[in-house]
């Protein structure tokens, strides 16, 4: 099946640094992939390359919703163009709007999906008034969908850290996308909500009909939820494959334990 | 600062005051007679002012640190939050603003109507820097651009007031437009720096290209608003520009609260709270930023027109920088975003000034002291901005923006 | 050929000026990222410290050179006192608040100092006495170059190159280099970033009073507004050369000083003002890091 996601020979330098070397990865339909590797090895910097926040060096970043319209050119796109076509992602340090309830925020995903402007603003006509309704059913329903519903007006700095990453999942399933990219979802989750997020995001994938592609340093939950696995060093693509594959992949165990572990 | 004794700190704070402003505070040369003035006593005051300040300061600075005080909320939210005294309080607010033009002088109304002016003025740019977070230095510009629209195309070609209107506001988003996309790209803070050259450019522009705007001399005989071609006296122009002016507030408040809580609102809120997550959110950061800057223009190039028509008579030396820092002033005390603040900051600031004649001559630096202490004390204004938010209730029910 | 060379002896003179009071922007901006609009009035008191010191020297019979350097060193303290003070009250408190707030508060700390001169001095302009000597040697060359603009020149490229040995060598400027690159590294390697801060206004305050003294005595007159026009186009100055960068604020001082020698000169006198203004438009647009800033990738 056609990729929805398709990265040719990415690469991306600050300065002198080369966070990303020529790096190829393809996420396919409904898949969950993993992108793993050490810290500083430039996950977050594809993410960002890819998502329109970094203009990357070289390389070529496509996209294509599945049956529907010829893949898109990412590369130049600005993130909110990104975003449009269909891929929505959240962040390793979490950048909700801290002052706007959960319910708010994940209104602010609806945006590119809804219309009305100044006009509409000022005139509030029946247009604005259903597409407002929409909005906020819509969001309260992507709240109930990750278990937020209990703090639907809670502002959004209130909430609990693993709530909050939630929160930021719901809003970036605001944006209707096809591709959904995850930054170290699990980060500072105890045990029990590991679970859940490996839950939800196997539900989201089911319910939505959607491709996640997510950064995590949790073994276990990369293990129990990937379909493939892409692992990264150095800014350089080490190894893919199935969990059994990379497991005893001896670049990873290396690139993860040091020489000597080998 | 090493001593924690507040008395020792007070007078060294003093004594530093002290030999700070002592050539500006305490000598005068005077050039022309070749005499030096010694101004001691200005010494004495600085002395005493710094050491009492210094007490303020500190407390005011704890008592910021301590953050708010539970359990109290301020007035002008327990208003607005009690039905009971709300509605006898709006009703008697109208009941005054109906009667005061038939209670006090034409030269009382005057000065109301230049304050109301100033409120939508403050409105205006509060959609730009309360709403959007963008900070504008140029305002005038737009304000000066409305003005000089009416007055010019009045002289030209005749045009009169309520098609001015229109004119002055389109003639204001366009020049807002054309500035905003090149200048909107740019980091916030150079934003800033570029709207007031650019309110400086219109300035000079219009003192030194005397083909077109007649230069410092002005342009005078400009009509007053016309009421269906019927005669008016001046007292009955004042009147009627009055009400006018009544008619705008109230209109621009419906506006500006309608915006507030609308799709383009929210994205102006989220721009400023993390404007890279609003991008990632699919927010247009130039479009949303544009919309703002735009419509604060038009604004200001309404109000323009409404300023020409009322002095009858404009030249360059009403739009310049003051005029932005003035309306600046009166977002910034009145409270960012906050309808009400901006409201009662105008009033505030350009009724007390015309009142306190004695006062006036401090005006600036009182304005200019205002705007650091409101941001070092007290950031969120006068009334701070109590925004809406969508509460949710129930699947079926009409989205209700309430208060928080 | 002459009018040239005047003109760009003139530019030259101007963009010494420009650079000297652009220096205090970019070190501010360099470390806390705050565009301090109270830097064009420090340079301002600058100019009017050392106006008034000069003027009671002088009705107390001194002459000479010596009046001019107690009334610079006089520029200098008071100057820096002044930075000093307007960090802590206006920006100090302000670290952490949002973005616009430090910004609006240096808004308000330039307009109170404005009229903080105006009311305790006056609002007309002051002649200034030229303290500058008229050199015998100048006098072949007078007609094109004054002997004012020689010790301009002279004197911004000697304090320059001061300047440029103290961030190179001292501690102090290692600390400052440290904490303009990363204030939380700085702060964990031992930096005490608050006096970092206040250096930097000290300097930058300093630096502006010279130029305030040397402008002042060279134009001959002074008010309370000359703060005002001269930031922003120091600040247009330091933009231009990339904020941040210090050999950029030398070398963007100086490209707008002659911009404007040559475009009053041959253009028109009547825009002076603007055509620093449009260029800091089109820098802004066309290259917003300058002409020798670098421009980096914010880390998301
Ligand atoms: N905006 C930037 N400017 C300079 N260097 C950066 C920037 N963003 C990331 N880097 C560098 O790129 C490398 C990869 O970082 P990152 O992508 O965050 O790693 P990871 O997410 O895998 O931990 C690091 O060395 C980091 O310092
Ligand atoms: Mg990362």
């Amino acid at each position: 099946m056609e990729p929805v996601l398709d990265v040719h020979q990415l690469t991306m330098n600050f300065g002198g640094l080369r966070a990303l070397d020529s790096v190829d990865l393809d996420v396919r339909p409904k898949e969950i992939v993993a992108l793993i590797g050490p810290n500083g090895a430039g996950k977050t910097t594809f993410f960002n390359c890819i998502t329109g926040i970094y203009e990357p060096t070289g390389g070529d970043v496509f996209a294509a919703r599945p049956g529907g319209a010829r893949k898109a050119r990412l590369n130049g796109l600005k993130p909110n163009q990104v975003t449009e076509k269909g891929l929505a992602r959240t962040f390793q340090n979490i950048r909700l709007f801290p002052n706007m309830t959960a319910l708010e925020n994940v209104m602010i995903g609806r945006h590119c999906r809804t219309s009305s402007g100044i006009v509409g603003a000022i005139f509030r006509g029946p247009r604005t008034r259903r597409e407002e309704r929409e909005t906020v059913a819509r969001s309260h329903e992507l709240l109930e969908k990750v278990d937020l519903a209990e703090y639907v007006n809670e502002l959004a700095s209130n909430l609990p850290y693993g709530a909050q990453r939630r929160l930021e999942i719901a809003r970036a399933l605001a944006t209707e996308p096809f591709l959904l990219l995850l930054d170290e979802p699990a980060a500072g989750m105890n045990p029990q909500e590991t679970l859940e997020l490996d839950e939800l995001i196997t539900r989201i994938r089911d319910e939505e009909g959607i491709s996640i592609l997510l950064i995590e340093h949790d073994m276990k939950l990369v293990m129990s939820l990937s379909d493939r696995i892409f692992v990264m060093d150095y800014g350089r693509k080490i190894a893919e494959g199935s969990p059994e594959q990379i497991r005893v992949n001896p670049e990873v165990i290396k690139a993860y334990l040091g020489e000597e572990a080998v | 600062m090493k001593n924690k004794n507040p008395i020792v700190q007070s007078l060294l704070i003093s004594l530093w005051f002290v030999f700070l402003t002592f050539p500006v505070m305490v000598i005068r040369v005077n050039t022309v007679e070749d005499v030096v003035e010694w101004r001691w006593w200005n010494m004495l005051w600085v002395a005493v002012g710094a050491f009492l300040l210094s007490f303020l300061w500190r407390y005011l600075l704890a008592r910021k640190a301590r953050g708010p005080r539970a359990g109290s909320m301020p007035i002008a939210q327990r208003i607005a939050g009690n039905r009971k005294l709300l509605v006898p309080f709006l009703a008697g607010l109208a009941a005054f603003v109906v009667v005061f033009p038939l209670l006090f002088s034409a030269y009382q109304v005057n000065i109301m109507i230049t304050a109301l002016i100033y409120v939508v003025l403050g409105l205006g740019l509060n959609i730009v820097v309360g709403l959007a977070g963008l900070l504008d230095l140029g305002y005038v510009a737009f304000y000066a651009v409305g003005a000089y629209s009416y007055a010019l195309l009045n002289h030209h070609f005749g045009l009169g007031f309520w098609l001015a209107i229109p004119v002055g506001m389109a003639m204001g988003a366009l020049f807002g437009i054309l500035l905003g996309i090149p200048v909107l790209r740019l980091r916030g803070d150079y934003l800033a720096i570029v709207t007031l050259g650019f309110g400086e450019i219109i300035r000079l522009v219009l003192e030194n290209w005397n083909a077109f705007s007649f230069g410092p001399s002005g342009i005078a005989n400009i009509p007053r608003p016309g009421l269906f071609g019927i005669e008016l006296s001046l007292h009955q122009a004042t009147i009627y520009l009055y009400y006018l002016m009544i008619a705008l507030v109230l209109f621009t408040v419906f506006v500006v609260n309608r915006l507030q809580n609308s799709r383009l609102g929210r994205s102006w809120l989220a721009l400023k709270e993390d404007d890279i997550a609003c991008q990632a959110m699919g927010i247009d950061r130039m479009k949303t930023k544009l919309a703002a800057f735009a419509l604060g223009a038009t604004w200001a190039g309404m109000v323009g027109v409404i300023f020409a028509a009322k002095t009858t008579f404009i030249n360059p030396a009403s739009f310049t920088l003051w005029e932005s820092i003035i309306i600046l002033s009166i977002v910034v005390f009145g409270g960012m975003g906050s309808i009400t603040g901006v409201i009662l900051g105008a009033l505030v600031l350009i009724l007390l000034p015309e009142y306190l004649r004695a006062f006036s001559e401090y005006r600036m630096i009182l304005f200019g002291a205002t705007m650091v202490l409101m941001m070092v004390f007290r950031p969120q204004g006068l009334i701070a901005n109590v925004r809406r938010r969508y509460e949710y209730h129930g699947p079926d029910e009409e989205p209700q923006a309430e208060r928080a | 050929m002459e009018y040239f060379l005047e003109l760009f002896l003139g530019g030259l003179t101007r963009g010494s000026i420009y650079a000297l009071i652009a220096l205090g922007y970019t070190m501010v901006y360099g470390i806390i990222q705050l565009i301090n609009f109270a830097h064009g009035e420090i340079y301002m008191i600058g100019a009017f410290t050392a106006l008034i010191v000069a003027n009671v020297l002088t009705l107390n019979g001194m002459q000479g050179i010596a009046v001019l350097v107690i009334a610079a060193v006089a520029a200098l303290v008071w100057s820096s006192a002044y930075g000093y003070t307007v960090e802590k009250i206006a920006y100090k408190p302000l670290r952490d608040a949002p973005r616009l707030s430090p910004l609006i508060s240096a808004i308000g700390m330039s307009i109170f100092l404005q009229n903080y001169v105006l009311l305790a001095q006056t609002s007309d302009f002051v002649s200034f006495p030229s303290l500058i000597p008229d050199f015998a040697f100048m006098d072949p060359v007078a007609h094109i170059m004054s002997s004012a603009e020689l010790v301009i020149v002279a004197t911004t490229v000697v304090v320059m190159i001061l300047l440029n040995l103290l961030i190179k060598y001292t501690r102090m400027g290692k600390a400052m280099r440290a904490t303009a690159q990363d204030k939380t590294m700085a702060v964990l390697s031992g930096v005490n970033v608050n006096r970092v801060i206040s250096t930097t206004f000290v300097i930058g305050s300093a630096l502006a009073a010279v130029g305030g003294v040397l402008i002042a005595s060279h134009i001959g007159q002074i008010n309370f507004f000359i703060g005002f026009i001269a930031g922003i186009k120091a600040f247009t100055a330091a933009v231009l050369g990339g904020i941040g960068s210090i050999p950029g604020a030398a070398l963007g001082g100086l490209v707008l000083g002659l911009t404007e020698s040559f475009a009053t000169g041959y253009v028109s006198s009547d825009y002076e003002d603007v055509f620093a203004f449009v260029l800091l438009v089109l820098i802004l647009i066309f290259r917003p890091a300058g002409i020798l800033g670098r421009s980096t990738t914010q880390k998301v």
